[in-house]
């Protein structure tokens, strides 16, 4: 099978049971990903295929081929890491980390689908406008990804400030 | 979970072919469900069949109706304008369900074909007719606080676990199929059965029959619908009741048309006809709601962990009306 992954096209030869989490962590051993339900549950395993966050434990690798992967080893950039990654330790928005990657992708996910205007389940207009990402539009967004240390605050306050517009100032 | 074989299809006629190749073919839409069961040995197919190549299209027409295509994914309709603003109780009923990453990849068609969460479906050590016909059910005398309160059996005390599907029942939602005879359409609220004596037989369809498309009749004061789910924690939980309702009330205050249908407390997404047929003609206050919702409850069962349900749902019923009458509470 053939996949693209972090912009780098990989070929790995898998039995057809193989999750999407396993083919990244078992066969290309990019780690940063987590199995934590392995249920689509906790959002540990969250990544981003095409932009579009998904549960990579309930995916079946052979259904995501020559589709563009990207896992938390695609987030930081030649200069350092992604401002949201920096934003989490700025704001103490992890403290085991092993829901971290999955908050990551699953924040930079969110905020894309709120920039074309994806209503949640508080959204009280239906109709139309843009989406104002307010702390119980965050939350309610986020809601896929569990974090058992309790770092909430700290992660609405990364996300906030990083990918909120209008709010980084 | 056990060895399959796997196949995408390009078109509905070659996936109706492609499932008839096997025994035990399942289609595979985003696999949220299915990959999950599939991994507990509770669905075993010897087939999948790759769906998702299949139209996804959301057609707005001009006569007020939408047609969805089955491969449209629950957050391409949750998000799309018309749905919004025509049938608004179909995108919250969509986002009131799952998580942000689920329905991104979940289909319309695999929704609709959900199984039920009931755990001792998912427990192999259980006993559960649902997954070994015959067997027993250990839920009825077990830990039931999930389970139906209308329309279930000394078989099964499942529910069918959709939000959507609450929508697509009250507001007369048609299923496009397509199988090895061809094609035919189906109501939503005819699709999924009661459990009877067979609560392993979950539908009407035939072997291999694909969902192609639902589409949803115009209903123009559908503009003003809703849905509203009880559940155990405000996010990302399977509902405990909810209510899907549109209401169409004339300007002498009487109820001139109503919508209305129930989750989480029965094996189908439950359309309460009884309750809609109590409303129409009277007048649109509490009263009369709270009348209409007894009179649907009125055969519901509770067991030992889920009897509080009967009164939620009435309730539930009740507050959502008074809200689409304008929190008219005489």
């Amino acid at each position: 099978m053939r996949f693209t992954i972090n912009g780098q096209a990989v070929e790995a030869s898998v039995d057809l049971r193989t999750s999407l989490l396993d083919l990244l962590r078992d066969h290309l051993h990019l780690y940063g990903t987590k199995k934590g339900c392995n249920q689509g549950a906790c959002g540990a395993c969250t990544v981003l295929v095409d932009g579009n966050r998904i549960n990579s434990c309930l995916a079946l690798a052979v259904q995501y081929q020559d589709r563009a992967v990207t896992t938390v080893e695609g987030l930081a950039g030649e200069h350092g890491l992604h401002p949201l990654q920096q934003a989490f330790i700025e704001h103490d928005g992890f403290q085991c980390g092993y829901c971290t990657p999955g908050q990551l992708c699953s924040a930079i996910g969110m905020a894309a689908e709120a920039e074309r205007g994806v209503p949640s389940a508080v959204t009280a207009d239906l109709s139309a406008g843009p989406v104002v990402l307010d702390h119980d539009e965050l939350r309610e967004r986020m809601s896929g990804n569990l974090c058992r240390c309790g770092a909430y605050n700290g992660i609405v306050e990364a996300i906030t400030q990083t990918l909120v517009t209008g709010a980084a100032e | 979970m056990r060895a399959f074989s796997y196949a995408r299809a390009e078109d509905a006629s070659a996936a109706v072919r492609l499932a008839g190749a096997s025994a035990r073919a399942r289609y595979l839409g985003g696999g949220t469900n299915l990959v999950d069961l599939m991994r507990e040995t509770v669905e075993q197919p010897d087939a999948l069949v790759d769906v998702t190549a299949l139209p996804a299209a959301i057609e707005a027409r001009s006569d007020g109706s939408i047609l969805i295509g089955a491969g449209a994914s629950n957050t391409a309709v949750a998000a799309d304008l018309a749905v919004r603003t025509r049938f608004p109780a179909l995108a919250r009923a969509i986002l009131a369900g799952a998580s942000g990453q689920i329905r991104n990849m979940a289909t319309v068609g695999g929704n609709i074909l959900q199984r039920t969460r009931c755990t001792y479906f998912y427990d192999d050590a259980s006993r559960c007719n649902k997954r070994a016909p015959g067997a027993g059910c250990d839920a009825i005398d077990g830990f039931n606080r999930i389970h139906a309160i209308l329309g279930a059996s000394p078989a099964c005390v499942a529910t069918h676990p959709s939000d959507m599907c609450v929508a697509l029942a009250a507001l007369d939602a048609t299923v496009h199929l397509q199988g090895h005879g061809g094609s035919r359409t189906m109501r939503l609220v005819d699709l999924h059965r009661l459990p009877g004596g067979r609560p392993h037989v979950e539908t009407e369809l035939q072997r291999d029959e694909l969902i192609t498309a639902v589409e949803l009749p115009a209903l123009p004061f559908a503009a003003g619908s809703t849905y509203r789910k009880v559940r155990d924690r405000a996010s990302y939980a399977f509902a405990l009741v909810s209510v899907a309702a549109a209401l169409d009330v004339g300007p002498d205050g009487t109820v001139r048309d109503v919508r209305l249908a129930l989750g989480g407390v029965a094996h189908k997404p439950w359309r309460a006809s009884i309750a809609e047929a109590a409303l129409r003609g009277r007048p649109a206050t509490a009263d009369s709601f709270r009348d209409a919702a007894d009179a649907e409850l009125a055969d519901a069962a509770g067991l030992r962990h889920n009897a509080f349900k009967i009164d939620l749902a009435r309730r539930t019923v009740a507050a959502t009306l008074e809200g689409l009458a304008g929190g008219d509470r005489t």
